[in-house]
């Protein structure tokens, strides 16, 4: 890594050669520069105040890209130092917007934030070019574990089995290791036995909004029952 | 659109497969080739627990999960035990133990009701099981819904990573960043009038094991102080190129923790 980094730069010396002297120019220029307006600076943050709602979605847009991690509308509000409804309303505007585009980029809300993602319909091409393989899948029990908990929750460990009626905890391990599922706590009962509930990873992971997006577990009685 | 229908079919539960494959009545196990790698693999069907394989073969048998005919199931059950230990597959223990609750079930519904027992007052012995097979048939449809759910997830990319993401100060230093500190230094010396009443030489190994000795002292080291140790032109210029060597030889990485900042060396692998 760093003999990488290392090698890229002994050829780009000259160029930051350059760059060195044009940063030194500018610096001094900067400096001149505030030291002129130095007595006119009332204070101001300087933060470009935006004018419109056009105008506002478009920063908005800017902020979810940029974002690693969905954004949420309160952190959106909170750096536009803006009410958070104006910003849910931008936010719906700028999904049907975009979403209206059909284009291969979906504006999706996901694990109670707002973030940009591919339509499933190219993922072969996508996969082709990443050259990635479909990360693994979960077994059906760590599945049959994980409708569970995020059902029940915060549920503990012997009523998880009790549901599922087997004796070997190792699929809660799996999902605690793969993050899907989080400690809540200890129940106030005998032994004290700790609770467990789903996790942020597992709201992305299923591409859900929040735990209201799942179905409700009674409506699986029905289809099960007609089975 | 395309993905819709797949995954359409995909949400299918998957026992409807499992039914296919496997018969435990004739309890007759096949041997298929599995697509995915080159191994032959048993089909014995694959239950997640003895409540999966109970519901298998309560559909199976096209019985009432309400009415439960459990001397019949309860024989299923246990030959599908005995295919299973026929084979050589360890039974694990929850198996066993629904088949010891079947059993006890299937002697009670032998014994003679109460006759002076009013009928609702009864308590139905398979009322516990139902109910459990109820409860765990919820779930596992739920479990078919999140394995949707996860299919069309994985067929959606979120953007690389880009440079905002990982404030990682590794990636900012470079050779560039590293003769600027050493020109700063070099500086200082001509303009400092030195006194050099002896010299002494100090080898590169000597250097190379001062500069270790110092990363691993204390973890890390500011290179400005270590340059600025250095007691003559000679002495920096071997000092600099330990730095590069000990960067090279990968024991020692560098650092930057704000531009324009200091760059540390630290010990690799920490």
């Amino acid at each position: 890594m760093t003999e990488e980094t290392l090698n890229s730069n002994e050829e780009a010396v000259d160029e930051a050669a350059l760059n060195e002297e044009a940063s030194r120019e500018l610096e001094e220029m900067v400096a001149a520069e505030s030291a002129a307006t130095e007595e006119a600076d009332t204070g101001d943050t300087g933060a470009y105040t935006i004018q419109n709602d056009a105008e506002r979605i478009a920063v908005i847009e800017s902020l979810i890209f940029v974002s690693e991690e969905p954004l949420s509308a309160k952190t959106i509000a909170d750096v536009l130092k803006e009410d958070r409804e104006v910003v849910q309303k931008n936010l719906q505007e700028l999904q049907t917007e975009f979403n209206g585009r059909n284009g291969g980029l979906q504006l999706r809300e996901v694990a109670g934030g707002w973030q940009f993602a591919t339509r499933p319909e190219y993922h072969e091409h996508v996969r082709a070019f990443l050259k990635s393989r479909p990360s693994a899948k979960l077994s059906i029990a760590s599945l049959e574990t994980l409708a569970v908990i995020a059902y029940k929750q915060p549920v503990t460990v012997p009523e998880i089995l009790e549901i599922r009626g087997v004796q070997s905890p190792s699929s809660i391990k799996t999902l605690l290791d793969k993050k899907l599922i989080v400690a809540k706590g200890r129940k106030d009962t005998v032994g004290r036995p700790m609770m467990y509930g789903t996790s942020k990873e597992f709201l992305m992971q299923f591409g859900l909004k929040d735990l209201t997006e799942l179905p409700s577990v009674e409506d699986f009685q029905d289809l099960a029952g007609g089975s | 659109m395309a993905d819709e229908n797949t995954d359409a079919t995909a949400a299918q539960p998957a026992p409807d497969d499992t039914a296919a494959q496997i018969n435990v009545a004739g309890s007759s196990p096949e041997i298929v080739a599995d697509d995915t790698t080159d191994d032959l693999k048993i089909v014995m069907g694959e239950f997640e627990g003895p409540l999966d394989l109970l519901l298998h073969l309560i559909r199976q048998e096209q019985v009432s999960i309400y009415d439960i005919p459990v001397a019949r199931i309860a024989d299923e059950y246990l030959r599908y035990l005995k295919a299973m230990q026929d084979m050589d597959i360890a039974v694990a223990g929850d198996f066993l133990v629904m088949a010891a609750t079947l059993i006890e079930l299937k002697t009670k519904m032998l014994l003679p009701r109460d006759p002076f027992a009013a009928p609702d007052e009864e308590e139905d012995p398979r009322r516990d099981l139902v109910d459990q097979l109820l409860e765990y048939q919820k779930y596992k449809a739920a479990a078919q819904m999140l394995w949707s759910r996860a299919t069309v997830e994985r067929a959606v990319f979120k953007r690389a990573e880009i440079e905002t993401d990982k404030n990682n100060p590794e990636v900012a230093v470079g050779l560039f960043d590293l003769l600027k500190v050493f020109q700063d230094i070099l500086a200082r010396h001509k303009e400092e009038v030195q006194l050099e009443i002896e010299r002494e030489e100090i080898t590169m190994a000597e250097m190379l094991e001062r500069l270790r000795n110092m990363v691993l002292s204390a973890g890390e080291l500011n290179l400005r102080v270590f340059f600025e140790r250095a007691r003559s032109r000679r002495e920096l210029v071997v000092a600099f190129l330990s730095v590069l060597e000990l960067v090279r030889t990968t024991e020692v990485r560098l650092i930057q923790r704000e531009t324009f900042g200091d760059i540390i060396a630290q010990v690799a692998s920490a």
